[in-house]
């Protein structure tokens, strides 16, 4: 005899209870997960991020229905979805403006987390599923642009693709493997169109279904950077806690209105925002014999182009090797432990040597990898005793609005043309970017900390 | 946090003042004047000039004929006075006869595809249609070319002045000021060389060595008076920016759609936020 899961659920939804586990789910996430109530504005970006997560997957298989990846057809059938498919240009535009909206919002949602401790412990792994997004983000990104297939995007393509012919001994034959041709062709676009419209995108949602179920395991941080559930009533409930639905789902719907307002004013009145979010040489078919004069990634990557541009040999001698220097004494006589320092100062006289035997622009692909796999490890850098930049010594938010300065800069000058005065700019800039996370162990924890309160500080709205 | 704001705000400026500069060092734009692209009449004019003019050679290959209804033309217009190829038909593209191997042998180049060089052309000097408006009001004789034309705006340019019978022709005069290396090698110094190309395109170039210091490298184009053309300068300015409208609107056929909707869609977002946070507020209202 079949024996049912007992539910107290009645009717259809005890049926599908005594099956599947709705009710349970919909309680764990939503009506039952309990969000600190004094979230900011800035916890508003991690539903945006969602939401154009959805966008870009809807729109994105409406543009598939239309365009060819093919390199004779590609930048006439997306001119053809713009014009000859009704509302073609709406769900185009839609698509064009989300990606950049996109990169705005994960840098926003990324910063939150550096504002407010959000990645320390227990929150690490809900961290590291977020920098692993980021990346197949960029992946993304990257893939999806050479699909126009104009001069930008087949320009982008080659440089980046280029890049991996800097890895020593296999560098050449790994960018032809990449490429599927000595040039990028056909083959190349072709691989990419099922890069983009497939492959990044299952990881991608796999990986936020992980960022999800990891943090609703170990629950939100907040603004005050407290554990909620230290204090909880008698049936278990943290005290500073509310139901994420009905609260912050009405929250997240004004945050989704003002979002959408910002949002369609670009998309409708400047698609293209200044050349930024649409490259005017985009709109020039790919032509391999004519070299663009100045090429620019899109936006949301030049920060880490600066970085890449900026790492030169003259960079490596005399900016780098101090730098390292420095940085092997510190650990040196800052390192308890004796293996600590031994690994330490074999890697810096291993990157020195390095800097000697391997071509600078090997260097400046791994300067560009660093600075986004750094990322990675910031559970572990921060050693601050408290979590939220608002009990930290206030000059913590000085290192820190100087590190979103750097970052702007750096991205900034990604979209401009190499000049002396740039590049100057630009490798102070990534020594300072660098500074920042290989110095924070001990910046982090150093100045006078301000007592954290037991509970959250909310006022009544 | 307001000083950061500021540092903030007075660094990007002072950037965003360097690409400007390095920018306009070119030909500068004259501001196209954008009332024409919402003017129907111009736009259409546009399109007879574009068809006359431009449509033997260059294509607009990602336009369709009957798209034109959008500038106020009927089908049986489009096909008595648009369409002159008879073997093609009103909802056809806008292609050429000519084969790109042959152009290429004839201009050494293959003319571009206009669908969406008014986009194409943008720049932080100025719009795509301030750079064609610009462009094609910038001809001026030069016999050292090989058909007898070059441009202030797009030098050495492939195309020849095609709307000449319109505007005549003319002379120019490019002052330029350089810095050469000596003849050892030792030094360097500032000349002023003036290129006189008169109304029959002959060149005459006149170089001075420049003394004193505070010397900047600079080129400075003045074109002369347009002689023997069937319209006044004034007339021809106005043609070129019909022409250039037109360009403009085939280059982003929904802008105007676009713009329309985007009005009411950003009316509705603004009352569903006042909904959404009158919702928000009274639930919130509970939390204590």
């Amino acid at each position: 005899m079949a024996i049912e899961n007992q539910v107290e659920t009645p009717g259809l939804l005890g049926w599908i209870d005594r099956r599947f586990p709705l009710s349970s789910l919909w309680k764990a996430h939503l009506s039952e997960y309990y969000a600190p109530k004094n979230f900011n504005f800035w916890y508003f970006f991690g539903s945006l991020a969602m939401l154009v997560l959805v966008l870009q997957i809807v729109t994105g298989i409406f543009l598939v229905m239309h365009y060819k990846p093919d390199a004779a057809l590609a930048f006439a059938s997306v001119e053809y979805i713009m014009r000859d498919v009704p509302w073609g240009w709406l769900i185009r535009y839609m698509h064009s403006t989300g990606a950049s909206a996109f990169f705005i919002v994960v840098y926003l949602h990324m910063f939150r987390g550096l504002l407010y401790g959000s990645y320390r412990k227990p929150r690490e792994l809900v961290w590291i599923f977020g920098c692993m997004i980021f990346l197949a983000l960029m992946a993304e990104a990257f893939f999806g642009y050479l699909l126009p297939w104009g001069q930008m995007s087949y320009w982008g393509a080659q440089v980046i693709v280029n890049l991996f012919s800097a890895i020593p001994f296999i560098g050449p034959e790994l960018a032809i493997w990449i490429r599927g041709d000595y040039v990028v062709s056909d083959a190349t676009l072709n691989r990419f169109f099922s890069f983009h419209v497939i492959a990044i995108p299952l990881v991608l949602l796999g990986l936020v279904v992980a960022h999800i179920i990891a943090l609703h395991e170990v629950g939100s941080n907040n603004p005050d950077g407290i554990e909620i559930k230290a204090k909880k009533d008698a049936n278990g409930i943290p005290l500073d806690g509310i139901p994420f639905h009905p609260y912050y789902s009405v929250h997240d719907v004004l945050g989704v209105a003002v979002f959408l307002i910002v949002f369609s004013a670009i998309m409708f009145f400047a698609p293209e925002f200044g050349g930024y979010f649409l490259e005017y040489n985009n709109f020039i078919p790919a032509d391999p014999l004519v070299t663009p004069a100045h090429i620019a990634p899109v936006w949301y990557f030049t920060p880490f182009y600066s970085i890449l541009r900026a790492t030169t040999e003259d960079f490596l001698l005399w900016w780098m090797i101090p730098f390292l220097v420095f940085f092997g004494l510190l650990i040196w006589f800052s390192a308890r432990a004796a293996i600590s320092k031994l690994i330490g100062v074999v890697v810096v006289l291993a990157m020195i040597a390095g800097f000697f035997i391997v071509d600078a622009k090997f260097w400046g692909v791994v300067a560009m990898g660093a600075s986004v796999m750094i990322l990675f490890v910031l559970p572990w850098i921060d050693q601050s005793p408290v979590k939220s930049i608002r009990y930290r010594p206030g000059w913590h938010k000085g290192v820190l609005a100087a590190f979103v300065v750097v970052f702007l800069v750096l991205g900034v000058l990604g979209t401009l043309p190499v000049s002396p005065t740039n590049s100057l700019f630009a490798k102070i800039g990534t020594l300072l970017y660098f500074a920042f996370f290989l110095l924070m162990p001990w910046w982090s924890s150093a100045g006078t900390f301000k007592p954290v309160p037991e509970r959250v500080t909310f006022k009544r709205h | 946090m307001n000083t950061i704001f500021r540092v903030l705000a007075a660094l990007v400026a002072s950037l965003s003042i360097g690409t400007a500069t390095a920018a306009t060092a070119g030909y500068p734009l004259d501001p196209f004047p954008t009332q024409k692209l919402t003017d129907e009449p111009s736009l259409q004019n546009g399109a007879k000039l574009f068809v006359n003019y431009c449509l033997n050679c260059h294509s607009a290959s990602l336009m369709r004929y009957n798209r034109l209804r959008d500038i106020g033309l009927t089908d049986e217009q489009i096909r008595e006075h648009l369409v002159l190829d008879p073997n093609q038909k009103v909802g056809d593209l806008m292609t050429i006869a000519m084969r790109p191997s042959d152009s290429k042998e004839w201009f050494g180049a293959v003319p571009p595809d206009l669908s969406v060089t008014a986009r194409a052309r943008s720049s932080g000097a100025g719009s795509g249609a301030d750079w064609i408006y610009t462009y094609l009001r910038s001809y001026f004789r030069d016999s050292t070319r090989p058909h007898g034309w070059n441009n202030a705006v797009y030098e050495a340019v492939g195309m020849p002045h095609v709307l000449w019978e319109l505007q005549g022709s003319r002379g120019a005069t490019l002052e330029e000021i350089k810095e050469v290396t000596g003849d050892s090698g030792n030094g360097s110094y500032f000349v002023k060389s003036t290129v006189v190309f008169d109304a029959n395109g002959t060149r005459t170039e006149t170089t001075e060595k420049l003394e004193g210091h505070n010397l900047h490298p600079s080129r400075h184009w003045t074109l002369g008076e347009a002689q023997g053309g069937t319209m006044s300068q004034p007339q021809f300015d106005a043609a070129v920016a019909d022409l250039t409208a037109f360009l403009a609107y085939m280059a982003d056929p929904t802008a105007r759609t676009r713009v329309r909707l985007g009005v009411w869609v950003l009316l509705f977002l603004g009352v569903f936020t006042v909904f959404a946070w009158m919702l928000n507020r009274e639930y919130w209202k509970d939390v204590t």
